[in-house]
């Protein structure tokens, strides 16, 4: 029987502020499940520590709500041991981009194919509204005792620079072409990373919904410039098509340059795709012939409750 | 024929090939039929600093090192100046007589402080500062001289062999060391070509020369010196012998208890046992397509034990191995695998701390750190070994705990483990049982994870199975797994969870919680690789009448208290033996039974203990000579 929307959905309290931005993106992911037909019990959830960790709760697949910063070990040595989950791991930008920012750079390096979600409103909300990696320097949202001392962090660059195979941005005011982008990165073989624009209405005050939407940028006729708009409507080809180091560099050039567009006009859509670097799990592959068939979450490592593993031969080579 | 307990000493600066050498050497004796006990000591270093090996061999089995060394090969300067004193009377040095003149000052890897110490002995016995100084005092303490010109050799086998590549190799003169001591102590000569044969396996070129350079040297050995005291004949080998270094016990172990998923990250003396398992990943299965074990390189600690719990929730048995500064880094993690019930085992190669400390030696300073890491309250398991062959099947407990009780075990090992190669028995897989718990193969209807049952142990859904949903939060959870704040489902859930303790310490036998070796007025607590020093020195002590107990805990948390209790009621006088500063298994002792420690034995030079400083500090508390707290100082 085909699932349902409402499959992907648990009955637990949603206890986030009214208006906030995260509730569009638990939407577009039980959305994006849907559209996939991904079964339930196939797919794993993993989330870290903030308003954002609580979205595992929310849809009724696996879910592992785990610690501040460390979401992606947790969901990478998951989908290594069992390469047939369908793994997404979500966090806000504090968690992915201060604390783990560390674990962020490294999951680059690995490409284990699997989706990376970071809420991003550039203020910690559940400790109350302290400056996150992504707000700028000198900026002062509403509960900030004095303007941010630290520059921010560029959540698409950083993605870009450490490997990520598959690098796109949403907002989570556009639902639906949020669904797309995670359909895009679930499907992409790799590792892919969404950064989403989520207004947290209360204790940003700064890049809030209007401010998104440009009710700041009006023009003589009255009319509102969204800040927003999407790279694929302006032509904007962000895939690898040729493992050519040439055309590697162009993609990566450009989106780069993309990454850095912000204030009256920011991109969203996918900055780049390379589904031809080796995942993970393929490296393995290498080392290991049967890693895809018998990987280490389906070996059968008993026999009658004793070991089944026959080690004769390295003692052997130990015996004298 | 009188019994054989013989010790030969290497030393050379790291990457002079004093490991390699020890091998041979220990690989050599082990064939001819001797029980082996090898230990490293090396600075954190790659090149230039003085490491050495000593190597205890024996006729009977042994658990330790001694003080006395009978016979050092020494190749340079340092490690004559280093371990000149450290001889028996009737022992013997080789070392290079073109050295002779070589002034301390000129060694600049000997450090201020030793060089204080040595300088002020050799003034006061009216010596220069000198290789011949310091040989002047061995011969004064009748240790036998043994000068070879390690250069002459290599140029008379360089004209010898018409190979002028020879001449000026010194890469050779550890096999030249080996290959003289074996000569000196007339060890039939076939064993060592056999031995370096099968070291050099791939390269048969490097083989064939350091074959002729040992049969050079050896024979050289037996021409020239005739007057050595020690013979060391074949003797029968008991089949059936491995010779191990200690990592390779709980490596081998996890291969064979079905571990199939170990991230690390790269730490001494940890990170050998994940290499070793990564070079065999590939395993085969008995009746079954071949196994492997995906051994990851992680970016740091955190994010070792982070894959390693993600592992775990896909039922796939999985540890990761460290040492004391990334365990540290590992104790947010074990709470939240603690909280949520996960299996995991972290094999704990313990060295000396604090901080990054003596990060090459040895130290069991870990216990109490171990015991009480994490935040807030969670059942975790802490078991030690004591010995390697034991750490073998110990690992197989490991995991088995691991999945019954559904908690993280902390596996303790230490440097002394690491870095020792000794003989024993065969490790038998089949002798290691299987236990995956509540581990479910097939979940029903209306699946909770954290479900309250009887035991206090729920049914084990595993990621990716039908009908397994569940939720796992570092939050308090209810029984499906979502996040609470209910103070009524909270002490449930704390109930449920610590219950795990009780269960813990009626389930696991006795045998296996800790082991007695007998229990006199005078009984020893001890736990880990000390056991062997304290084995030997107890053994050595009854020989001369002196009968002392020994209680080896394996068990440290949940702390086995009836069971101790119960077991030392006859002792009189407690002594407890470790190598940290506080005695920290006396205060684990002392906590839960309540019960005072009479004596400490502790060491934490960074260096093991040997058996003789245990005998002798034991024989001092034994003829009422002894301070509360003797603390041990053998060991360059």
């Amino acid at each position: 029987m085909a699932l349902k929307l409402a499959d992907y959905k648990t009955d637990v309290h949603n206890d986030w502020c009214p208006g906030c931005g995260d509730f569009g993106i638990v939407n577009a992911i039980q959305m994006a499940l849907a559209e996939m037909g991904i079964e339930r019990d196939k797919a794993v959830m993993f989330s870290g520590i903030g308003c954002s960790g609580k979205t595992s709760h929310f849809i009724n697949t696996y879910g592992v709500h785990t610690l501040h910063g460390r979401v992606l070990t947790f969901a990478q040595g998951a989908k290594i041991a069992n390469p047939d989950l369908t793994v997404v791991a979500v966090g806000g930008d504090g968690d992915g981009l201060g604390i783990g920012a560390g674990h962020f750079v490294a999951a680059g390096r690995r490409n284990v194919d699997m989706t990376y979600i970071i809420f991003d409103n550039g203020v910690y909300g559940l400790t109350k509204g302290q400056a996150s990696p992504t707000l700028k320097l000198g900026e002062k949202t509403k509960s900030l005792p004095s303007p941010n001392t630290n520059s921010n962090v560029n959540p698409i660059g950083l993605a870009i620079a450490s490997g990520f195979t598959f690098v796109a941005r949403g907002y989570s005011y556009d639902v639906r072409h949020l669904k797309d982008l995670i359909v895009q990165a679930v499907n992409h073989k790799g590792l892919s990373f969404l950064d989403v624009l989520q207004p947290c209405p209360t204790y940003n005050d700064l890049n809030t919904r209007d401010w998104y939407a440009g009710a700041d940028l009006i023009d003589e006729a009255q009319k509102r410039h969204s800040r927003i708009y999407k790279l694929e409507d302006q032509g904007f080809e962000p895939v690898v098509h040729y493992d050519s180091e040439v055309e590697i560099n162009e993609k990566l050039s450009q989106a780069l340059i993309k990454s850095l567009e912000w204030g009256n006009k920011i991109p969203i859509g996918v900055f780049y795709k390379n589904g031809l670097v080796s995942t993970y799990t393929q490296r393995l592959k290498d080392k290991i012939p049967n890693y895809l068939e018998n990987p280490p979450a389906k070996q059968n490592i008993s026999k009658n409750g004793h070991s089944n593993t026959d080690i004769s031969k390295l003692l052997d080579s130990l015996e004298v | 024929m009188s019994s054989v307990d013989f010790t030969w000493l290497i030393g050379g600066p790291q990457g002079s090939g004093v490991e390699s050498a020890a091998n041979i050497f220990s690989k050599v004796c082990a064939e001819m039929g001797y029980q082996i006990f090898g230990k490293r000591e090396f600075y954190s270093n790659i090149k230039g600093e003085h490491s050495y090996f000593t190597v205890r061999i024996a006729d009977k089995k042994i658990h330790s090192n001694v003080n006395a060394v009978n016979l050092m090969a020494s190749f340079d300067a340092e490690t004559v100046f280093r371990h000149f004193d450290e001889l028996v009377s009737g022992g013997g040095i080789i070392y290079d007589s073109d050295l002779e003149e070589i002034k301390t000052d000129s060694v600049h890897t000997l450090d201020a402080p030793f060089k204080e110490r040595l300088h002020k002995e050799l003034e006061s016995k009216n010596k220069p500062f000198t290789i011949a100084g310091v040989l002047e005092i061995a011969k004064e303490n009748g240790v036998k001289l043994f000068p070879v010109s390690f250069k002459s050799i290599l140029e008379t086998l360089s004209e010898e062999t018409e190979n002028p590549r020879l001449r000026g190799l010194i890469r050779m003169y550890n096999v030249i060391g080996v290959a003289l001591s074996l000569g000196l102590v007339k060890m039939p000569p076939g064993s060592l070509q056999k031995t370096i044969e099968s070291i050099f396996s791939k390269k048969s070129e490097i083989a064939k020369i350091n074959q002729q350079t040992a049969n050079y040297s050896y024979n050289y050995a037996t021409a020239k010196f005739e007057n050595f005291d020690y013979t060391l004949p074949e003797i029968e080998k008991e089949p059936g012998t491995l010779l191990v270094q200690g990592f390779q016990g709980t490596a081998l172990g996890k291969m064979a208890c079905g571990c199939r998923f170990q991230p690390y990250y790269p730490i001494t003396p940890a990170s050998d046992e994940s290499v070793y398992l990564e070079t065999n990943e590939i395993l085969e299965i008995i009746d079954d397509r071949p196994g492997s074990t995906a051994v990851i390189q992680t970016e740091d600690e955190i994010s070792a034990m982070g894959m390693t719990i993600g592992g775990a929730l896909t039922g796939t048995r999985s540890a990761t191995c460290t040492s004391g500064p990334g365990f540290a880094l590992m104790t947010e993690m074990l709470g939240w695998a603690g909280m949520n019930e996960v299996p995991i085992v972290i094999t704990n190669y313990q060295r000396s701390g604090p901080s990054t400390g003596l990060p090459t030696r040895h130290g069991q300073d870990d216990l109490l750190f171990a015991v009480y890491a994490g935040h807030g309250d969670f059942p975790k398991i802490v078991y030690a070994s004591g010995e390697i062959e034991e750490s073998f099947y110990d690992t197989g407990n490991c995991f088995n705990y691991a999945d019954v009780f559904q908690v993280p075990v902390i596996h303790m090992m230490d440097k002394f483990h690491a870095s020792s190669v000794i003989t024993c028995k065969r490790f038998d897989p089949q002798k290691i049982s299987i236990n995956r718990g509540k581990l479910l193969e097939k979940v029903d209807d209306g699946y909770r994870r954290f479900e309250f049952t009887d035991d206090g142990v729920s049914p084990r859904s595993r990621l990716g199975m039908d009908n397994g949903i569940f939720w796992n939060t570092g939050d308090e959870s209810d029984e499906t797994g979502h996040i609470t704040e209910d103070p009524i489902l909270r002490v449930k859930m704390m109930d449920k969870r610590m219950s795990r303790l009780d269960l813990i310490l009626k389930n696991i036998p006795d045998v296996e919680q800790a082991v007695s070796f007998g229990v006199e007025e005078h009984t020893v607590i001890t736990w880990g690789s000390t056991l062997g020093p304290v084995l030997d020195a107890v053994d050595l002590l009854k020989k001369e009448g002196i009968s002392i107990g020994l209680i080896q805990l394996k068990l440290i948390n949940p702390f086995p208290s009836d069971y101790i209790t119960s077991l030392l009621k006859d002792a009189k006088t407690i002594i407890d033996i470790e190598a940290n500063y506080s005695g920290q298994l006396g205060k684990l002792f002392k906590q839960n039974i309540g019960r005072d420690i009479d004596y400490f034995i502790l060491k934490y030079s960074g260096r093991a203990m040997t058996c003789t400083e245990v005998y002798d500090s034991l024989k001092k508390i034994v003829q009422n000579k002894a301070n509360k707290r003797e603390v041990l100082m053998h060991g360059a």
